[in-house]
C-alpha cells in the first residue's frame, strides 16, 4: 500500500491495478474519497485512507455504497474533487442517487469507480457496469493496463470537470488485483478550499444542484454526451496495432487487450490479425471505430461478460449509409466468445485459431496425455471453508444443534459475507437462501409474514456485522413495523472480514485510524424495541439454548448477537492461540466410536484431519487455531483442549 | 548479467491460501522491477484465507506488459508450497521443459481423502525435466515456525540459478519488505533454501 504515495515521480512501481487507480487519484489532486469494501475494489480505498493523514485529504468507509457516492458528491458540489470507489453490486445500491446526479452535473471532478467480478470470483453475480453507462448518459472509461488505471483515473476528473457530469472508471478483477508496472507522476501541491455555492446562474430560486426541470436536464445530459464522444475521437487511450489492410479485426477493451495482443502474437499473425483497443467506451467513439471497420471484412469483439461493444457497434453499423462495409461479425452473438464468465488468453487464442482456420496446441500432446492420466484422487478439491478458530463455523454448528432441537424443519436465510460459506459443509449447509447484502433480513420479513397460509417453519436471518450496518436496519424496521416473524442472527466478529478487515459503524474507528463513537448494535435493536440477546459462539451449549429459546418465540423480530472476534485479528493482535488442542490417541475410538468421524467429517475444520494409517482423528498442529470447539464437540472427549 | 531464458519467463507460484502466495510473488516481482524487467502478476485470491488452492502467475519479460495469465501448457517453472497444488498446476499448465521446486508437506482438503505423498511426488516428477522435492516445512520448523517455508523456498528458487536474480537482489527487496526484528530469521530460511538448493 505504501506504494502510492511515494513522491518519486518517474520512478516505476509494481502496484495492483487498485493501487494504480488510488494513484491516479492521488495525482489529480483529490481531497475527498469515500467507499464501502467489496472485492474487487476494496484496495482502493484501504490505499488512499493508508495516505490520507499525510497528504491532506479526507478518506472514510461509508456505511454503504449510496451513501459513500452522495459524501463524494457533497465534496464535489462544494468544490473539492472527490472519488467514490466500489463493486459492481455497490453500483447497483448507489444507482438511485446516480440517475439523479447525471441530471444536475457536479462541482468539481467526480469519479464513481466500478469493479466488476467477472466469474463472480468474489460476487454473487456478474453485472457488468458498461450497461448502466449507457442506462443513465455516464462517460465511461475502462483501462488495459495498470499504467492505464492509473493514467485514466488521473484523466477522468479533468474529463468530469470539461464536461461537468460524473465519470466512471470500469475496472475488473484482472486489472483490480493483478499486479503491473506503473510509472509514477507527479502530485500536485495545492491547498483544497470548500464553498458550497447558494446561487445558479439562470434560475435565482434553485442552485446548480436540484435536477430539475428533469427533462430539460436530459437534454442537456446527451449534449453533453455528445461532447464526450468528440473528445473520445482523439483519446490517446484507444489505439490501433496491425496491418493496414487485416484478414481479422479484432475490438477489445479492458483486460481482455492483453489477452487479444498473446492471442495473435502466440498464434504469429501480427501480419494478418489487427487490434484495436478501445479505453473511452461510453459513448463511443463513432468516427474512429467507424474508420477500422473498413480495414477487414471480418471482426472479433473480444470483452467481458456482456456483448457491450458488440452490441452498441451493430447499432452504430445500423445508422450507416448503405454503401458502407457490413463486415461480419465474431463474438458472443456467434459463440465464439462466451457471453458470461471471465476470458483468458486460452479462451482468445481458441476464438481467433477457429475463425483464422488454424490448429494450435498448446503444449506436445504426448505431454498432454501423460498429464490426462494423472488419476483424479491424486488432487482432491478444496472447498472454501472457514478458517480454522473461527467463530463462525461454531455459529453455524449451534445454529444446526438448535434447528433440529426445535424440530419444525426451520432454516436460515442469509446474504454475502465470510458466513455465506454456509451454503456448503463449512457451515453444515445451514444457509439456505443467498442474496444480496441484507437481504437475508428481508426474505425473512416476508416468509415471517405466511402463518395465515398455514406457514410454520422457524425462519432465521443471518448477517454480519458490517452488513447490519449497510443494508440490514431498514429491513429489521420493516419486521418491527409489520410484525414478521423472524429471528436475526447478526454474526458479530468486529470487522468486514470477508474484504480484509475494514472498520465499520461498530468498531470505534474510522478507515484514517481516528478513534470514533462506536454505534452500538444491542442498543439500535433496543431503540426498536425488540428482545436482543447476546451469546459468544464458542460457548455452544448458551449459543445453543438461546437459538432454541428465541426460534421458539412468536411475534415481531428478535435478535441474537454471537459475538466472538474474527480469529485472523485476534491472532494477528495476540499471537497466540488461545489453546494447544490434541487428540488423545487412547481415547479416540475412530471408525469404532459411531460418532461417523463427527470431527473430520462433520465439523469440517481444516486443523482437524484423519489420520489414515492410525484410524483415528489428529490435529494438524501447522494448521490448528487453537479455538478448542471442537473438543467440545466430541463425544467421548478424545479432543483435549489446553489453555496456553 | 545473466538474462531470461524466455521472453516472457513464466513463473507460477501455487499453495493453499495462507501459505504466502502472495508475499512470493511480490518479493520476486519487485526484484525484476528493480532490474527494469516488465513484470504482471496474477493471483486467484477471494478464497485465499479459507484454505482454498491459490496460485500466482509472474510474467516477466525485458520487452512489454504481458496478461495475469499464464495460457495452458505455457508455464516455465512452477514453485508448489503443497505438493497437490504443484500437481493440479503441472497438470493444467506444464509442458515437456518445465522445473519444478515444490514443498513436500501435504495440507491435508477438508473432508477428503488425501494421496500419498509418494504417489503424488512420483506424479509431479513425471511431469517436470528437472525437480527439486524439498521439506520446505519441516526444515522451517527446525528453524523455529513452519511459517518459514516459504522463504526457504524463494531461497531454494534462486539458489538453482534459474533465475536470473541473484542472493543480494532478493535481500534488497526483503529489508524493504518485512520489520527489521524479522529479518535475520527470514534470511536464515532463505540461506537455508540456497544451501538445500545447491543439494538437490
Amino acid at each position: 500500500m505504501a506504494g502510492i504515495g511515494i513522491d518519486a515521480p518517474g520512478t516505476t512501481e509494481l502496484l495492483i491495478g487498485n493501487e494504480a487507480i488510488a494513484r491516479g487519484a492521488l495525482e489529480a489532486g483529490i481531497g475527498f474519497a469515500a467507499a464501502y469494501p467489496g472485492t474487487p475494489s476494496t484496495e482502493i480505498m484501504e490505499s488512499l485512507a493508508s495516505v490520507a493523514k499525510k497528504m491532506n485529504f479526507y478518506a472514510e468507509w461509508s456505511v454503504n455504497e449510496k451513501v459513500a457516492l452522495e459524501s463524494a458528491a457533497g465534496a464535489s458540489f462544494a468544490g473539492i474533487r472527490a472519488i467514490a470507489a466500489m463493486k459492481q453490486n455497490g453500483v447497483s445500491v448507489a444507482s438511485d442517487f446516480l440517475a439523479n446526479i447525471v441530471m444536475s452535473g457536479i462541482g468539481a471532478g467526480l469519479v464513481l469507480v466500478c469493479c466488476d467480478d467477472p466469474s463472480a470470483i468474489s460476487s454473487s453475480n456478474e453485472q457488468d457496469t458498461r450497461n448502466i453507462a449507457k442506462w443513465l448518459d455516464i462517460p465511461l472509461l475502462e483501462p488495459g493496463t495498470f499504467q492505464e488505471a492509473k493514467d485514466m483515473t488521473k484523466w477522468a476528473f479533468d474529463l468530469a470537470e470539461e464536461l461537468d457530469t460524473i465519470c466512471i472508471i470500469r475496472s475488473v478483477t484482472r486489472i483490480a488485483h493483478a499486479r503491473g508496472n506503473v510509472k509514477l507522476g507527479e502530485l500536485p501541491r495545492k491547498e483544497h478550499k470548500a464553498h458550497f455555492d447558494n446561487i445558479c446562474p439562470v434560475a435565482p430560486t434553485l442552485t446548480k444542484f436540484i435536477p430539475y426541470p428533469s427533462a430539460w436536464l436530459h437534454q442537456q445530459l446527451h449534449v453533453k454526451l455528445d461532447k464526450a464522444r468528440e473528445v473520445f475521437e482523439s483519446s490517446p487511450f484507444n489505439w490501433y496495432t496491425g496491418p493496414e489492410e487485416a484478414e481479422l479485426l479484432i475490438i477489445t477493451c479492458g483486460s481482455c487487450w492483453l489477452y487479444s495482443l498473446e492471442a495473435v502474437k502466440t498464434l504469429n499473425l501480427e501480419n494478418k490479425v489487427g487490434i484495436l483497443k478501445l479505453g473511452t467506451i461510453w459513448p463511443l467513439p463513432q468516427k474512429l471505430i467507424e474508420k477500422h471497420l473498413s480495414k477487414s471484412p471480418k471482426i472479433l469483439v473480444v470483452e467481458e461478460i456482456d456483448p457491450f461493444l458488440e452490441g452498441s457497434i451493430k447499432e452504430m453499423i445500423a445508422d450507416l449509409p448503405p454503401a458502407s462495409p457490413h463486415p461480419t461479425f465474431y463474438g458472443k452473438h456467434s459463440g465464439h466468445i462466451n457471453a458470461y464468465g471471465e476470458l483468458n488468453p486460452n479462451m482468445v487464442i481458441g476464438a481467433t485459431a477457429r475463425i483464422m482456420d488454424i490448429t494450435y496446441e498448446s503444449r506436445p500432446a504426448e505431454y498432454s496425455k501423460k498429464a490426462a492420466e494423472i488419476p483424479f484422487t491424486y488432487m482432491p478439491l478444496r472447498i472454501m471453508t472457514f478458517c480454522p478458530g473461527c467463530p463462525h463455523r461454531a455459529t453455524f454448528w449451534a445454529i444446526k444443534n438448535a434447528l433440529r432441537l426445535d424440530g419444525r424443519d426451520g432454516f436460515v436465510t442469509g446474504d454475502i459475507g465470510c458466513y455465506s460459506m454456509a451454503i456448503g459443509p463449512a457451515g453444515f449447509f445451514q444457509e439456505r437462501t443467498m442474496y444480496c447484502m441484507g437481504a437475508g433480513a428481508g426474505v425473512a420479513n416476508g416468509l415471517g409474514k405466511l402463518a395465515q397460509f398455514g406457514f410454520n417453519q422457524p425462519v432465521l436471518a443471518v448477517c454480519g456485522d458490517s452488513t447490519f450496518f449497510h443494508a440490514t436496519i431498514p429491513a429489521l424496521i420493516n419486521g418491527v413495523y409489520n410484525h414478521s416473524n423472524f429471528t436475526l442472527v447478526i454474526l458479530d466478529n468486529s470487522a468486514t472480514a470477508m474484504t480484509g478487515f475494514q472498520p465499520h459503524p461498530g468498531t470505534g474507528i474510522t478507515a484514517m485510524g481516528e478513534t470514533t463513537r462506536v454505534v452500538d448494535i444491542e442498543d439500535l435493536c433496543h431503540s426498536l424495541g425488540v428482545q436482543v440477546d447476546v451469546c459468544d459462539p464458542f460457548d455452544l451449549e448458551n449459543a445453543t439454548a438461546t437459538l432454541l429459546k428465541m426460534i421458539a418465540e412468536n411475534g415481531g423480530p428478535r435478535v441474537v448477537i454471537m459475538r466472538r472476534e474474527c480469529e485472523l485479528v485476534r491472532a494477528r493482535r495476540e499471537k497466540k492461540p488461545l489453546y494447544k488442542v490434541h487428540v488423545d490417541p487412547d481415547k479416540c475410538l475412530g471408525e469404532a466410536c459411531g460418532c461417523n468421524r463427527l470431527c473430520t467429517s462433520a465439523f469440517s475444520c481444516p486443523g482437524l484431519i484423519w489420520d489414515k494409517d492410525a484410524g483415528k482423528a489428529k490435529i494438524d498442529e501447522v494448521i490448528c487455531a487453537g479455538c478448542g470447539i471442537c473438543a467440545d464437540i466430541c463425544p467421548q472427549e478424545a479432543i483435549i483442549k489446553e489453555a496456553v | 548479467m545473466k538474462t531470461l531464458t524466455k521472453d516472457p519467463l513464466n513463473l507460477i507460484i501455487a499453495g493453499v491460501g495462507g501459505q504466502g502466495n502472495v508475499m512470493i510473488s511480490l518479493l520476486i516481482g519487485k526484484a525484476f522491477v528493480r532490474q527494469g524487467y516488465f513484470v504482471t502478476i496474477g493471483e486467484t485470491y477471494g478464497a485465499s484465507q479459507r484454505s482454498g488452492s491459490v496460485m500466482s502467475h509472474l510474467r516477466i519479460s525485458r520487452e512489454s506488459q504481458y496478461s495475469p495469465f499464464i495460457p495452458n501448457g505455457r508455464a516455465d517453472i512452477i514453485l508448489g508450497m503443497e505438493p497437490v497444488e504443484t500437481l493440479r498446476i503441472l497438470q493444467q499448465f506444464g509442458n515437456s521443459d518445465v522445473i519444478t521446486i515444490t514443498n513436500s508437506r501435504l495440507v491435508y482438503a477438508v473432508g477428503m481423502e488425501y494421496p500419498s505423498l509418494d504417489k503424488v511426488a512420483e506424479a509431479i516428477k513425471g511431469l517436470s525435466a528437472r525437480l527439486w522435492l524439498i521439506d520446505a516445512t519441516d526444515e522451517a520448523a527446525k528453524l523455529g515456525d513452519p511459517v518459514f517455508a516459504n522463504m526457504i523456498l524463494i531461497g531454494t528458487l534462486i539458489g538453482s540459478g534459474i533465475l536470473p536474480l541473484d542472493k543480494e537482489s532478493l535481500e534488497r527487496i526483503l529489508r524493504e519488505s518485512v520489520p527489521k526484528e524479522k529479518l535475520d530469521a527470514n534470511m536464515l530460511a532463505f540461506n537455508k533454501g540456497m544451501e538445500l538448493a545447491n543439494r538437490g
